[in-house]
C-alpha cells in the first residue's frame, strides 16, 4: 500500500469535472470559494454551469434548492464551517423537507483550518444534518473512496452532506471499490474490540490497529463513512461480535458518529463504547496536526482507549 | 403533448371574470381558515388578485403534468398565506376543491405552510419567511443553463423584505442578468406585529430594488387588468430581472379586515365569515 498522502478536495474536484463532462444536469454552486474548493479548473471548463453567488450562504443553499427545481443537479460547494452552520434552515427546510436533489459539499471540515480557530473549526456538522430527515451524511475516507462516493451522488435523488477535509491521507480503500450508502466497509477483521471511524481518521484507526495487534489485541477496523444512513447491522454486529466499540471521528463528541453508533447499541444491544472527538470544548490555536494530537485523535490515543476500554 | 396544454386559460382574457375567480378564492380562503380556527387572512386577501392572475392570465402550467419541465415555476415565498394559495391552485385544476375543507386537518396534505411532496403544483416548500427568492433566482439560472427558457416568478411579502437572504439574492439575480426572473412583492404595508413602516421601515421598497439591479415597477394588486397587462409583457427590461411592487390593501374585500394590523393572522368567527362572504359575492352577480 503506498503511503503517499492526498488532499481529498482533488479527487472530489477532478470527479466532477468528469461528471459534468459526462452529464449536462450537474453544476457547481459556490461562495466566492472557488481555490478552498478546488473548482477553478471546473469553472474554466464549464463556466455556464458554474455560479458564484458571493460570500453569501444562505442565498446559495436556496439557488441549489432552485437549480434542482429546474431539473439541474447541483454541487453545493464551501467551507463545511459556514455552509452547514450559516444555512441550517435552508438546508432544513430547501433540501431535506423539500427533498431536493442538491449535493452539499462541506470543504475543509473538522479542525482542518487548525490555527484560523473555532469560527472555522466545522466540529458540529454530523449534528446539525444528521438530524434532518431525508439528507443523507457522508464522510469519506481517502481520495479513493471519496471519488467512488461522487460517482454515486449524481444516481442518488435526493439531498446529501459530502463532508470532506483538506488533511492530506494515504489511501486507506480499496481501489476500484464501489460506494454503498449505508454500508460500513471492514478494513481489518478482528474479534477483539471494534474501532468505528470514518473521515480522515479512518487512516489513524488502522494504524492503531496496528499497534494493538504487537499487543495481541485483534481490533476490527469499519469505515463508517455513511453516518447516515448508518449501518446497523455491521453495528449490532460488531456489538455481539467484539468487547467493545471505540468510534473515531474529527468531530465533537456530541451528536456525530459516536452518537449514532450509542443510539443503536444503548436500545438493541448494550455493550461498553468510547466515543473519541473533540469533547464538548471550542478547539484551541494550533494546527490541524496539533489539534489532532491534543485531543487524542491519533493512533497511539485511537490504541489507548481500545486498551481502557477492553480493561 | 404540445406547449399549447400549457398555455393559461383563455377566460382570463376578461377582467371581470379575473375579478369573480379572486373572490372565489377569497371566499374559499376565508372558509378554511374559520375552518382550521388558523391562518393568516390578511394576506391571503391581499395576494388573491396576484395570485388570481397569474394562474389563470399568466403561468404557463399543466395541472395534468404539474412537473412539466417546461412549466413556468411559481414559488410562494410567503407560505404563511396557503389559504389563498391553495385555493387558487384548486381552482386552476391542481387538485379538486373538496380537499380545502381538509385544510390543517390531521394528515391533511394541506399542511399550514406548504409542501410540494404532499400537494400538486407546489415547487418549494416555504414557511420561514426569505427562502424563496433564493430558491427562484436557482430556477431561473437553471432555465438559462438547461435551455428549457421557462419563467420564473415569485411572490413575497413586504415584511418578509427584513430577511437578508433576499438581498443576496437580489444580487445573484442581477449579477447574471436573470430576466427571466419576475419577484412581485405584495405590498399591504403590514406584518404581524404592526405595519410595515412603524416596524422596520421599509420604503423606498422601489428606489431600494432598483439598487439591486433590478427593473421595477411600482403597481395596483389589486387591478387585474394591470397585472394581466404586465405580467403578459415582461421583462420590463431585457438582461435585467423585474420587481413589481404590488401595492395592496391587506385584508382587501372585508370591510372590517381591511388593513388592520391585528388581521393579519385574524380568524373570522361565524358571523364575521357570513359577513365577509355576502361583502366579496357581489361581484359574483356581476355581468358586463
Amino acid at each position: 500500500m503506498s503511503l503517499q498522502k492526498f488532499d481529498c478536495r482533488d479527487a472530489f474536484s477532478t470527479e466532477l469535472e468528469a461528471l459534468a463532462a459526462e452529464d449536462l444536469r450537474v453544476a457547481a454552486v459556490v461562495n466566492d470559494s472557488v481555490s478552498s474548493t478546488k473548482l477553478k479548473n471546473f469553472r474554466s471548463k464549464f463556466p455556464e454551469r458554474f455560479v458564484n453567488v458571493g460570500i453569501a450562504e444562505q442565498n446559495m443553499v436556496g439557488v441549489g434548492a432552485g437549480l434542482a427545481l429546474g431539473n439541474m443537479l447541483p454541487y453545493v460547494c464551501g467551507a463545511s464551517c459556514f455552509l452547514t452552520a450559516r444555512a441550517t434552515e435552508q438546508v432544513k427546510v430547501d433540501l431535506g423537507y423539500s427533498n431536493s436533489n442538491v449535493k452539499l459539499c462541506g470543504m475543509s471540515s473538522g479542525m482542518a483550518y487548525g490555527e484560523l480557530g473555532a469560527t472555522h473549526h466545522s466540529i458540529e456538522d454530523f449534528a446539525f444534518t444528521r438530524v434532518i430527515p431525508n439528507l443523507a451524511v457522508v464522510a469519506p475516507a481517502d481520495s479513493i473512496e471519496t471519488r467512488a462516493l461522487m460517482r454515486y451522488s449524481v444516481n442518488h435523488v435526493g439531498p446529501m452532506f459530502l463532508r470532506m477535509s483538506r488533511v492530506p491521507v494515504r489511501n486507506v480503500m480499496p481501489e476500484g471499490f464501489v460506494f454503498e450508502l449505508g454500508k460500513a466497509h471492514t478494513l481489518r477483521a478482528g474479534n477483539d474490540v471494534t474501532i468505528m471511524a470514518n473521515g480522515i481518521l479512518v487512516e489513524r484507526a488502522l494504524d492503531a490497529a496496528e499497534l494493538l495487534a504487537a499487543a495481541g489485541i485483534e481490533a476490527r477496523v469499519l469505515n463508517m463513512s455513511s453516518v447516515k444512513p448508518i449501518d446497523r447491522a455491521a453495528i449490532l454486529d460488531a456489538a455481539r461480535t467484539t468487547r467493545g466499540i471505540v468510534t473515531v471521528e474529527e468531530h465533537s463528541i456530541y451528536g456525530g458518529l459516536g452518537g449514532a453508533v450509542a443510539e443503536i447499541i444503548a436500545q438493541e444491544h448494550p455493550v461498553k463504547m468510547k466515543i473519541l472527538g473533540i469533547p464538548g470544548v471550542f478547539a484551541p490555536t494550533g494546527s490541524a496536526e496539533f489539534l489532532l494530537e491534543h485531543f487524542g485523535l491519533t493512533a497511539d490515543g485511537i490504541a489507548r482507549a481500545a486498551r481502557e476500554l477492553l480493561g | 403533448m404540445g406547449i399549447e396544454q400549457l398555455e393559461p386559460l383563455a377566460a382570463a382574457a376578461d377582467p371581470l371574470w379575473l375579478h369573480q375567480q379572486a373572490n372565489r378564492i377569497r371566499i374559499n380562503a376565508l372558509k378554511m381558515v374559520h375552518h382550521a380556527g388558523v391562518g393568516h387572512t390578511g394576506g391571503d386577501m391581499s395576494s388573491a388578485d396576484i395570485l388570481t392572475t397569474l394562474y389563470m392570465a399568466v403561468l404557463r402550467v399543466d395541472p395534468a403534468n404539474a412537473r412539466d419541465p417546461r412549466r413556468d415555476r411559481f414559488v410562494m415565498s410567503k407560505g404563511h398565506c396557503s389559504g389563498a394559495f391553495y385555493s387558487v391552485l384548486s381552482a386552476r385544476g391542481f387538485f379538486p376543491e373538496a380537499m380545502l375543507a381538509t385544510y390543517m386537518d390531521p394528515l391533511s396534505m394541506l399542511n399550514g405552510h406548504p409542501d410540494r411532496n404532499k400537494l400538486p403544483g407546489v415547487e418549494a416548500n416555504t414557511g420561514p419567511l426569505g427562502h424563496g427568492m433564493p430558491i427562484a433566482v436557482g430556477s431561473a439560472l437553471a432555465a438559462r443553463m438547461s435551455g428549457l427558457n421557462y419563467r420564473t416568478f415569485v411572490l413575497t411579502g413586504d415584511g418578509e423584505q427584513q430577511e437578508g437572504s433576499n438581498w443576496e439574492a437580489c444580487m445573484t439575480a442581477a449579477h447574471y442578468g436573470l430576466d427571466s426572473l419576475t419577484v412581485i412583492v405584495d405590498r399591504n404595508r403590514i406584518q404581524q406585529g404592526d405595519f410595515t413602516e412603524k416596524t422596520i421601515r421599509m420604503d423606498p421598497l422601489p428606489e431600494k430594488f432598483r439598487a439591486f439591479g433590478f427593473a421595477t415597477e411600482e403597481i395596483n394588486g389589486h387591478d387585474h387588468a394591470a397585472l394581466k397587462a404586465r405580467l403578459q409583457s415582461l421583462p420590463i427590461e431585457p438582461g435585467k430581472p423585474t420587481c413589481l411592487i404590488a401595492n395592496t390593501t391587506k385584508g382587501k374585500g372585508i370591510s372590517f379586515a381591511e388593513n388592520k394590523p391585528e388581521w393579519h393572522h385574524g380568524v373570522p368567527n361565524a358571523e364575521q365569515l357570513a359577513m365577509a362572504i355576502a361583502e366579496l359575492s357581489v361581484v359574483l352577480e356581476a355581468t358586463q
